[in-house]
């Protein structure tokens, strides 16, 4: 593992070649759909709405609910106010949202418009009609940024517009607030909730997209998301003893946290790896004043284990990432602690200040063909679903991360964070490596292959 | 400019809707205003992209913030026999610095020169966005000098996004392959039996399914526009005989400003379905001999057809049994509607409904012909009703696209995907068996009954008398038999605990107490 802070090279191209990024508004649709009952909205083109939407489908298989302010060539001219308006009251009508998070696309931002003013305007003038419906909105214009950033300004608009400005009179001594990043699973949170209770403390998650993109089947049509954090609960956020933010760009909502209720709160930059799993715990031990339960030091020694057996695969192998600056941050520390090289790290954005923590000599802020052309050599691909036609064409087995994950199941199942998760990402790494280890043939092994010479009598292979 | 392209693009005589209309009315065009906060489905980029796409040696580049190409990439499953280019997402990517100091048109034309110098595709198709429309990128003027500057086509599409639906891109789309591709390439090697296929995306690589009973018959495709196209066939698409046209609201234009152009006659037809797939080839062989190819292909066609189509029904004979009187819900767009239909009723599958909302007025009517009542043909159903008719065991399954996938899935409905996202290909006599072989294999699935299995306890966590009963059932032969008794019986005569035990019976009797358990052991 290298100390000294990875280079950020940002490749100077005019085209991307297979983007690794997703949009923006794409993030911040993601964490609106972790409040119960919310819809978001985006203020744009159908089309910036349907891509999202499809993609966010075909990573969760579920139906995604997600609107749009439908803007047409006219309203492109004009300006969108009359649409949003048209939007929310028709939402409001038709499903009764008890969020609706508005996302800016790059279509309006582009135009510029004043969409603090109209919704404030939008309020004033049919506030009776849309009364219990809370309407936030995220400025996330695709041209910007991508899921993290996106996913970070939801959350932080959802506190601003719901959390009321002021120390509460009283603070729950057992109430934590919880603040994951976009890179955690429905699963992860799962995971967190659970020890987090078993320490006798009631976490507040937001967003908590274990409640409505958990893959349930419910038992009635809802049109909103269906689950995830109540309002009420977001409302009182600020009644909470301490506040966990988790990976770097939960930093901004936390600290906007912070300054409106005065809740302090820890960064953990990533909660995968026993470390950092280990300073979470105690963190928790600490709050509470309880032990550490059983099962979570029980957890621990299975990871230890699962280390132990493990590390054999990763020692030596060059391993090539790429991901949203947390997720990589998160994913490179995990195979530098067992041993494995980061030969090559690409990051989806440049402004994050976890990649200088980065364990590679390099971050590349680039594309999925960045990617590819660096990638060469290494024993392991990690990134997303897109990263398939580079794995084919290098020859190199892919290990599915982050998002989007279209063409496996169970994406949102899978443990990444705490001993859980470390342990599983242990064993799939693993298997993965055995599952393609080909043995070398005997030309690769001749002692004469770097000679021109054919070696007469060397048995025949077919070819690969 | 834009504004007379969309105008140009829905001033369609050859669409059966506009004919119908008045002349002031045709005048409006028929872009349907979107509802804001109820609008589903893609825009004009989209649609765009998906129409031309698959031709798959041109590089594809799209011109906008990420959102537009990051996240659609990748989603369509068009074969493709050779060049993977097309499968390669390349984005100006703009960013605000970029839009902000107009760096728009200068990036979009480095992007150009290097996908040209870095992949050597045979074309470079530019997409416009929202924002670059907006912001005022002259995109003809970039493609036009890249293309003399780097001596390869470029050419540019316009289809930002507000512009209107998804069908309106792919109109667009077939605005920009005759101005700037169809016509530009004279091929060596003309032959009265070439024909164009519009409108066929060779999807899961179906239309290989289709091209070999062509070839058999001495039909030369030249081109077939998207799927898995050659842009130089497509620039000589000019010099065909015939075009078919396969999904008409898509391409219909093209074919009918072909037929003005160039005088090559064209029809609509399907390759879904037996009965449409021997129109289709009986169409195209008696306009090729009227265009003069040689007399005999007529009789030659009939013979493969009945050829065909005798296999085609035997192998469909052992579905019959399992699928007459199962109902079916068919909730797509356009061109598969009706083909399907009637492919499906040949095998005594009944239709409750099917929606129509892309299929054009011919469409429309043959699928009442068929159907008998109107009722039972729907525009397009919201989510939540569409959940409804499904949960309250509306239909025994439901073909549409991944759009509506998981509302099925949460009805525990079975469901097969019949739109773009199908692994399975379904053109052809071979398509429409392995259609209601796929159909058979998602109904008999025995997932069906476990996952409709209500829980075994009820709202609170209790378990529930049906269900403890349901639980310990390990024996089929007195199913008939409702009680609980009946249903046991043989299980407590095999058991290993003595069934007459004062003891064991009092037991039991205290446990299931209430539970119509009173006669249990008195055999």
């Amino acid at each position: 593992m290298t100390d000294a802070p990875s280079k950020l090279t940002t490749v100077a191209k005019a085209a991307a070649v297979n983007p690794l990024k997703s949009s923006q508004p794409l993030g911040a649709a993601l964490a609106f759909l972790g409040v119960d009952n919310a819809m978001p909205l985006f203020h744009g083109t159908q089309g910036c709405t349907s891509f999202a939407l499809v993609l966010i489908g075909r990573h969760y298989k579920e139906v995604i609910p997600i609107q749009t302010t439908a803007m047409d060539e006219v309203s492109t001219i004009l300006g969108g106010a009359d649409h949003l308006e048209e939007a929310l009251l028709n939402l409001k009508k038709r499903t009764n949202p008890s969020l609706i998070g508005v996302c800016t696309t790059a279509l309006v931002e582009t135009r510029g418009e004043d969409f603090a003013g109209d919704l404030k305007l939008i309020a004033e003038r049919r506030g009776d009609v849309l009364a219990g419906t809370e309407i936030v909105l995220a400025h996330t214009p695709d041209f910007a940024g991508s899921i993290e950033e996106g996913w970070a300004k939801a959350v932080t608009a959802i506190i601003e517009g719901v959390v009321p400005q002021g120390a509460p009179a009283r603070v729950a001594p057992e109430r934590i607030n919880i603040l994951p990043g976009s890179h955690l699973t429905v699963a992860d949170l799962e995971a967190i909730r659970d020890t987090v209770e078993a320490f006798g403390l009631e976490p507040t998650i937001l967003p908590d997209i274990s409640g409505s993109l958990d893959g349930k089947v419910a038992e009635r049509w809802v049109p909103t998301a269906n689950g995830g954090t109540a309002v009420e609960d977001i409302r009182t956020m600020g009644g909470a003893v301490h506040t966990i933010a988790i990976g770097e760009h939960m930093r901004g909502p936390a600290e906007v946290l912070k300054a409106r209720t005065g809740v302090p709160y820890t960064l953990f930059d990533t909660l995968t790896g026993l470390v950092a799993t280990d300073r979470f715990v105690a963190l928790l031990a600490e709050i509470s004043g309880r032990p550490v339960p059983a099962r979570v030091r029980r957890a621990r020694a299975q990871l230890e284990d699962a280390l132990l057996d493990g590390h054999f695969h990763f020692g030596g192998k060059r391993v090539a990432i790429a991901a949203e600056p947390d997720l990589l941050y998160a994913m490179a520390r995990f195979f530098a602690g067992l041993g494995a090289e980061v030969a090559c790290a690409v990051s989806s954005t440049g402004s994050s200040p976890i990649l200088e923590a980065v364990p590679a000599a390099e971050v590349v802020v680039g594309d999925l063909d960045d990617f590819e052309t660096r990638a060469e050599g290494c024993d392991l691909l990690v990134t997303h679903s897109h990263g398939r036609q580079a794995s084919e064409r290098l020859n190199i087995p892919l290990m599915r991360v982050g998002f989007p994950i279209f063409d496996r199941l169970g994406a949102q199942h899978r443990h990444t964070a705490l001993y859980e998760g470390t342990r599983d990402l242990v064993f799939e790494v693993a298997n993965i490596v055995q599952a393609h280890h080909v043995p070398p043939t005997p030309a690769e092994l001749d002692p004469f292959r770097d000679h021109g010479d054919t070696h007469v009598g060397r048995p025949q292979t077919a070819a690969h | 400019m834009l504004k007379d392209k969309i105008k140009a693009a829905f001033n369609e005589p050859a669409c059966p809707t506009n004919r119908a209309k008045a002349a002031k009315e045709r005048a409006k065009g028929c872009a349907k205003p979107l509802t804001p906060g109820a609008a589903a489905g893609g825009c004009a980029f989209d649609g765009a992209k998906i129409s031309l796409q698959p031709i798959t040696d041109a590089a594809h580049l799209v011109h906008g913030p990420l959102a537009c190409e990051g996240n659609s990439w990748d989603n369509r499953g068009s074969g493709s026999s050779g060049p993977d280019i097309w499968r390669r997402s390349f984005t100006t990517d703009l960013t605000e610095l970029d839009i902000v100091t107009g760096q728009g048109e200068k990036k979009l034309y480095k992007a150009i020169r290097e996908i040209s110098q870095r992949f050597k595709p045979a074309a470079v198709f530019v997409y416009s966005t929202c924002v670059t429309a907006l912001i005022g990128d002259d995109i003809d003027a970039v493609c036009k000098h890249a293309s003399s500057k780097y001596g390869l086509p470029v050419i540019p599409v316009h289809s930002p996004g507000f512009a209107g639906s998804k069908n309106l891109g792919n109109k667009l789309a077939g605005n920009a392959l005759l101005d700037h591709v169809i016509g530009t390439h004279e091929p060596d090697d003309v032959g009265p039996t070439d024909v164009v296929i519009l409108g066929e995306f060779n999807l899961s690589g179906e239309f290989w399914m289709v091209k070999p009973l062509l070839d058999r018959l001495g039909i030369r495709v030249r081109t077939c526009v998207p799927g898995d196209a050659r842009y130089l066939d497509v620039a000589a698409a000019h010099t065909a005989n015939v075009t078919m046209v396969v999904c008409s609201t898509a391409l219909i234009g093209l074919a009918r400003r072909m037929e003005e152009r160039w005088g090559i006659p064209y029809f609509e037809g399907s390759f879904y379905g037996i009965t449409d797939t021997s129109e289709s080839l009986r169409r195209l062989a008696a306009m090729l001999v009227e265009r003069g190819a040689p007399a005999d292909l007529i009789e030659r066609t009939e013979a493969l057809i009945a050829a065909e189509e005798a296999r085609a029904w035997a192998r469909l004979e052992p579905f019959r049994d399992r699928l007459a009187g199962k109902r079916v819900l068919l909730n797509t767009g356009g061109v598969k509607s009706w083909s399907i239909v009637a492919a499906l009723m040949e095998l005594g599958m009944e239709f409750v409904g099917t929606s129509v909302k892309k299929s054009t007025v011919e469409d429309k009517m043959r699928v009442q012909i068929l159907m008998r009542e109107e009722a039972h043909a729907f525009e397009g159903m919201a989510p939540r009703d569409l959940y409804a008719q499904l949960k309250s065991g509306g239909a025994d399954i439901m073909l549409s696209g991944g759009r509506t996938q998981f509302i099925a899935l949460k009805a525990r409905v079975p469901w097969l995907d019949i739109n773009q996202e199908r692994i399975h290909p379904y053109a052809g006599y071979d398509g429409t068996v392995e259609l209601v072989r796929q159909i058979a294999i998602s109904l008999g699935n025995p997932v069906w009954d476990e996952v409709r299995t209500p829980a075994p306890w009820d709202n609170e966590g209790r378990l529930t008398d049906r269900h403890v009963s349901h639980f310990t059932m390990d024996d089929d032969s007195d199913a008939a038999d409702p009680t609980f008794a009946a249903r046991h019986r043989r299980k407590f005569a095999n058991s290993r605990v003595d069934n007459t035990d004062p003891e064991y019976l009092a037991h039991h009797r205290k446990k299931f107490a209430g539970r119509d358990a009173d006669d249990i052991g008195d055999d």
